[in-house]
């Protein structure tokens, strides 16, 4: 018996799309343990959030402080440990976002609770499938230790629905003590398109998409579909484009309805991060490329001439409807 | 500046991957340093080196968890300029992230080194857990994901870069922190150390490649072995791997002759637009 802390990011008084994919993996872990899930909301705007998440969850813990408006590890963590021993919690869980990557291994640390990364699926209470090998093989641990520290790949489970109206609680940050770290400043890529971690469709260029100013035509695509713009390690690399719109082993891993790889040869880190993509299109001007192993159709083609023509044929589709 | 670099021996991630009785098949697998570790040496060396007259200011000592035939990995790794390694033979099997953690705190507490930097995973188990872990268990600062590091000497203070969804967050930490780097650590002016000129330029290739003399010079460099009871830990991993299974194959795809097909089949086949 026991409860599931999840901790769940937020933005302008909302759960994050991310934070919901770590929603059905806790409910379905909660079940497991016998217990229920309980939401852990910390920060400066945390209370904010809190009526969103109560929709998710039977409870909410906030641990709202102006000490805390900057996410550094080594202030959360000991407020997501305290909190896992004041809920009464056995697994403590969270997205892998770039957040959850960094501080729940720090707070299993303080636990002395063995973590299972980035998970694909529950098998059991203790047992967890989580891709290894850079998704070329699956492993299925068993994490036997007191209490369980768990990561959940974000594409691998669906977005948690409203569950009913949960109860809120707060509780006290504790002594803050960020051990000489500090923030600076974040310089965050602003865009309207969706995150690359949440989108629907995605379109990618690669190397072969020779320099920056090339992408345009493929943010014209990616406009037209409502798509996130993502890259190969290559093309960020090279600075052609921002360094997070990478996709691969580093990088985000990503599973749309459809995945777009334009000018991608498709190395063994590149596919770690999309081949979970449910309709998987290339655009290769040389056939013999590893990208076509995985594309579910494939266009041997200079993107040059292709992808205006690829904007021009769906925009007709479009129309048609 | 005292270095320490905990560094893991994986099998190579070229080779095709294969499952024999529910697990990884590794017979006759060629073995690597990790390479997130080998850019953690690479960082550790251009974090101590005048990159332009290659004078060094500093000691790093490289830490492996594995078996016998590791040495070889280890060696890998003096060669390319680190100073001494501790090795301490245990099977794979025997270990777990926990006690990783467990022996290299033990570890970081005899050597006292000013920094520990390492990969920000192993690209066998892509579990991106034990450097976090380790600043966890000895209550140091931490900066994961370092794609820049810039060190001010004079204050004891590194101000490093990290990818983070959405952009580059900076964040800085004091000396006694663990560093764990990312990809773009060994771009050509990724690590500042206010020692090696502004105008020098590293080969932004990867991390340096051994050096005839650095392999001569690796043979005669202290590695010293240990074994897993030397730091009262036990051969008996708290974290067990059950199973590997290989993904399901995706359907076999189809080359389309032009654009308009292209259309027509992702519109009516695929249903994805």
């Amino acid at each position: 018996m026991g409860n599931v802390l999840a901790f769940c990011e937020y933005a302008d008084g909302q759960l994050r799309t991310s934070a919901l994919a770590n929603l059905t993996a806790s409910r379905e872990i909660a079940k497991h343990h016998g217990g229920e899930v309980v939401i852990l909301l910390v920060g400066k705007g945390a209370q904010a959030a809190s009526a969103h998440a109560a929709k998710f969850a039977p409870k909410v813990v906030v641990v709202e402080s102006d000490a805390l408006e900057h996410y550094l590890a080594e202030t959360y963590a000991p407020v997501v440990a305290a909190q896992v021993k004041a809920t009464g919690a056995t697994v403590v869980t969270a997205t892998a976002t770039s957040v959850g990557k960094d501080l729940i291994p720090r707070a299993a640390a303080l636990l002395d609770a063995g973590q299972a990364s980035d998970i694909s699926k529950v098998e059991s209470a203790t047992t967890f499938a989580r891709p290894i090998l850079a998704g070329n093989a699956y492993s299925t641990v068993a994490i036997n230790t007191p209490v369980i520290a768990v990561t959940v790949r974000q594409s691998e489970f669906e977005a948690a629905g409203e569950s009913g109206m949960g109860s809120v609680s707060t509780a006290d940050a504790g002594s803050v003590n960020a051990l000489g770290a500090t923030f600076v400043k974040l310089d965050a890529q602003k865009s309207d398109r969706p995150d690359l971690g949440d989108a629907k469709v995605v379109v990618a260029g690669g190397r072969g998409m020779k320099n920056g100013e090339n992408f345009k035509v493929l943010e014209e695509l990616a406009d037209l579909l409502g798509a996130a713009m993502g890259a190969s390690r290559a093309a960020t690399d090279a600075g052609m484009v921002p360094a997070d719109w990478q996709v691969g082993q580093t990088g985000k891993i990503v599973a749309p309805n459809l995945y777009f790889a334009v000018a991608i040869s498709g190395a063994i880190q590149h596919l770690a991060g999309m081949k979970g993509s449910k309709t998987i299109v290339a655009i290769n001007k040389n056939k013999d490329e590893p990208i076509f192993q995985v594309a579910d159709y494939g266009l041997v083609a200079d993107w040059e001439k292709s992808v205006p023509e690829l904007i021009a044929e769906i925009k007709k589709l479009k129309a048609s409807r | 500046m005292k270095i320490l670099v905990p560094v893991k021996r994986v099998p190579d991630p070229t080779q095709k991957t294969k499952i024999k009785d529910n697990h990884i098949d590794l017979t006759g697998a060629s073995w690597i340093v990790n390479t997130f570790d080998e850019y953690a040496v690479e960082t550790a060396l251009r974090l101590i080196e005048n990159g332009a007259d290659g004078s060094k200011h500093g000691e790093i000592v490289v830490v492996s968890i594995g078996p016998d035939d590791a040495a070889k990995e280890i060696r890998t790794t003096l060669a390319m300029g680190a100073d001494r390694a501790i090795h301490v033979v245990a099977n794979d099997s025997e270990i777990d992230s926990l006690t990783v953690v467990k022996i290299l705190k033990a570890i970081v507490e005899s050597e006292k080194p000013d920094l520990v930097i390492m990969g920000k995973q192993a690209v066998d188990g892509d579990a991106n857990q034990v450097g976090q872990m380790l600043a966890g268990k000895l209550g140091w600062p931490q900066a994961t994901f370092a794609a820049t590091i810039e060190l001010d000497s004079a204050n004891k203070k590194l101000t490093v870069g990290r990818e983070v969804d959405g952009g580059v967050e900076y964040k800085q930490v004091p000396l006694n922190s663990v560093i764990t780097v990312d990809l773009r650590i060994v771009a050509p002016k990724s690590v500042k150390n206010g020692v090696t000129p502004d105008s020098h330029n590293y080969s932004g290739e990867g991390a340096r490649l051994p050096s005839l003399k650095g392999i001569m010079a690796a043979k005669k460099k202290p590695l010293e072995q240990k074994k897993l009871a030397d730091f009262g830990a036990e051969p008996k991993p708290a974290i067990e791997e059950k199973s590997v299974a290989l993904p399901p194959p995706r359907a076999a795809g189809q080359f389309v002759s032009d654009v308009p097909t292209l259309v027509k089949k992702l519109a009516d086949e695929a249903k994805a637009l």
